[in-house]
C-alpha cells in the first residue's frame, strides 16, 4: 500500500485554506483525481512528487519519501510526473529526452514503439505536436520505472480524438509496466474509463473516494438519466416555455412546466433527469 | 607612423582573462540566485548591481586602497607571494573583474528565470542532481544570455577607462589599454592617432554587437527562447 497523509497550508482564491489529504492507494492501481481548479489537486501531486514541502507523511513500498524529520529530494523519489505543458528538454531529441532519465536503450525503443514514436526518434520537441509531445512525456516519465506515476491533466490541452487515442495508450502503459498511477483529470468520461478508484477533492480535502461508478453516477431512485448542466436561455414557443440547456459539449431544449419556469433562470445550474423511461440506445457510425 | 598595436592587444588580452574568470564566478552564483528563495538574494542582487551605478572612480579608488601596501589585502599578498597588485596587469584584472560582474551575472540570471520552471523540475524527477541540471538542462536552453553575458562582459572590460586609470596608470605594455592610450593622445592633442584608435573601437563595438544580435535572432528562430 501507498498511504499518504499530508497537509499543507494554501493560499486559495477564497484566502487561506488547508490541504489535508489522507489516502491509502493499492500498489499497481489506477487513481484519478478530480475537483474544482483551487481545490488543491495540482499541489497534492506535486508535494508527492517532492516538488513541494509539507507536513504529514508518505510511505510507499518500506520506504518514507516523508515523515517528521525526513523529506526526500525529488531526484530521490521514484517518481514518474507527466507535466500539463509537458517539460520537455528543448535541447534534447526526443530519444535523448528518454535517455536522459535513464539510459536504457531497450525501454526507450520499446516505448516509443508502444507509442508510435519510432519516426520521430531524432527529431527536436518543438517541432512536435501537442499530442505527440505529451507522449514523449509519459515515455520519459516511464524510463525510470517509477514506483507512482503522477499525470497532471495530460489531456486538457488535446483534441476529443487525441485525447480517446491517448487515454487507450496510457491505459495500454498501465497495464504493461502496472505503474501506480494518479492523474488529475477534469472529465468523467476518462475518469470513468481509466480508473480503478476516484478521489473526489473539495477545498484541499478528500470528500469521496470510491470505485468510478461510486462517485460518478449521480443517479438515485427511480432515474434512469441525470446530467448535470447549466441554461442558457429560456423562450416561450406557443404556450410553452423551452429551456436551452448545455450539459457537457451538447446543447438540449427541454420543455419546462408552468412551476420549473418561476423557479429556473437562465444562468442557473441544472440536473436534468428522467424518471421510468426506457431509452432508446442505436448506434453512431 | 608606425602603428602600435599593443594597447589593443592588452585590452583584448585583459577582456579575455575576466570573461573567463567571471564566468566561472557568476555562473554557480546566478544559477543559485535563479533557484533561491533566501531571504538574502535580494541583498546580493543589490550588492553585486552596486558597479553599474557607482561612478567608476568611486570603485577605482576602494580597489586602489584595498589592494595598495597600505591595506591588509594589499600588503598580504606582497609580503607572502611577492606580487604587488596595484600599477600592474594584477590589478587591473581584480578591477575589471569587479567592475565587469553585473554584466556577466544580470543576463544569465535573467536567462536561467526565464527557463519553464518545470523543465528544471522534469530534470530533477529524471534524477539528476542541481549541478546536472544546470549543464545539461539550464546552460543548453539559454544559449542567447549565454551569448550576451561573455560578449557584454568582453566589450565592457575593453571598454572601460575610470577604473583601469584609477588602478592602473598609463603603463605602456602593462596597463595602457586602448581607451587610456586614446585618452593621451587627445591629451597630447595627437588627434590622428585618436582618430584611428577611436575608429577601430567604433568598428570592433558594431561589429561584435551586430555577431550578438545575428546569433539571437537565429536562435529564436530556432525555438529556443519561447
Amino acid at each position: 500500500m501507498i498511504d499518504i497523509d499530508v497537509q499543507k497550508w494554501l493560499k486559495g482564491s477564497n484566502g487561506r485554506m488547508e490541504l489535508d489529504i489522507n489516502l491509502s492507494i493499492k500498489e499497481g492501481s489506477f487513481v484519478s483525481i478530480l475537483g474544482k481548479s483551487g481545490s488543491g489537486k495540482t499541489t497534492f501531486l506535486r508535494i508527492l512528487a517532492g516538488l513541494e514541502g509539507a507536513r504529514g507523511s508518505i510511505h510507499v513500498e518500506d520506504k518514507f519519501w516523508l515523515d517528521k524529520k525526513h523529506s526526500i529530494h525529488p531526484r530521490c523519489r521514484s517518481v514518474g510526473f507527466v507535466f500539463q505543458d509537458y517539460a520537455l528538454f528543448p535541447n534534447m531529441s526526443v530519444k535523448e529526452n528518454l535517455l536522459f532519465a535513464n539510459k536504457d536503450e531497450k525501454l526507450a525503443c520499446k516505448l516509443l514503439k508502444l507509442t508510435e514514436l519510432e519516426q520521430l526518434k531524432d527529431t527536436l520537441p518543438t517541432t512536435l505536436s501537442g499530442g505527440q509531445q505529451q507522449r514523449v512525456s509519459i515515455c520519459r516519465a516511464l524510463m525510470r520505472k517509477p514506483k507512482i506515476l503522477l499525470l497532471d491533466e495530460p489531456l486538457s490541452a488535446l483534441d476529443m480524438l487525441m485525447r480517446e487515442k491517448l487515454q487507450g495508450e496510457i491505459l495500454e502503459l498501465h497495464k504493461t509496466f502496472k505503474t501506480t498511477t494518479i492523474m488529475v483529470s477534469h472529465s468523467p468520461n476518462e475518469i470513468y474509463k481509466m480508473s480503478d478508484f476516484v478521489a473526489l477533492i473539495e477545498d484541499g480535502k478528500v470528500k469521496k473516494y470510491g470505485s468510478p461508478k461510486e462517485i460518478l453516477l449521480k443517479t438515485s431512485g427511480s432515474q434512469k438519466f441525470s446530467f448535470r448542466g447549466r441554461i442558457l436561455d429560456i423562450y416561450k414557443a406557443d404556450v410553452l416555455s423551452v429551456a436551452v440547456i448545455a450539459i457537457d459539449n451538447q446543447i438540449v431544449e427541454v420543455v419546462l412546466d408552468s412551476n420549473e419556469e418561476k423557479i429556473l433562470k437562465v444562468g442557473d445550474s441544472v440536473r436534468v433527469s428522467t424518471k421510468a423511461f426506457s431509452p432508446v440506445v442505436t448506434k453512431v457510425c | 607612423m608606425q602603428f602600435d598595436f599593443t594597447p589593443f592587444l592588452l585590452s583584448f588580452k585583459l577582456a579575455s582573462i575576466v570573461s573567463i574568470i567571471l564566468f566561472l564566478i557568476a555562473l554557480p552564483l546566478a544559477w543559485w540566485l535563479s533557484q533561491s528563495k533566501s531571504k538574502f538574494k535580494p541583498i546580493l542582487e543589490a550588492l553585486s548591481a552596486m558597479p553599474i551605478v557607482l561612478p567608476p572612480t568611486v570603485l577605482g579608488f576602494y580597489v586602489l586602497y584595498a589592494l595598495s601596501q597600505n591595506s591588509p589585502l594589499g600588503a598580504f599578498v606582497e609580503n607572502y607571494l611577492g606580487v604587488k597588485l596595484v600599477f600592474n596587469f594584477y590589478g587591473l584584472v581584480i578591477a575589471s573583474c569587479l567592475y565587469s560582474f553585473p554584466f556577466m551575472l544580470q543576463p544569465l540570471q535573467n536567462g536561467f528565470e526565464s527557463l519553464p520552471k518545470s523543465i528544471i523540475e522534469a530534470s530533477y524527477l529524471c534524477g539528476k542532481s542541481s549541478f546536472q541540471t544546470l549543464l545539461k538542462v539550464a546552460l543548453p536552453n539559454i544559449k542567447p544570455s549565454l551569448m550576451t553575458a561573455i560578449v557584454i562582459t568582453f566589450a565592457h572590460t575593453v571598454g572601460e577607462f575610470g577604473v583601469v586609470l584609477m588602478v592602473g596608470g598609463s603603463i605602456p605594455g602593462e596597463t595602457k589599454v586602448a581607451s587610456i592610450a586614446i585618452y593621451e593622445f587627445v591629451e597630447m592633442l595627437d588627434y590622428k592617432s585618436a582618430h584611428i584608435y577611436s575608429a577601430i573601437m567604433v568598428a570592433i563595438s558594431f561589429i561584435v554587437l551586430l555577431l550578438v544580435y545575428i546569433f539571437n535572432y537565429k536562435q529564436k528562430n530556432i525555438g529556443f527562447l519561447r
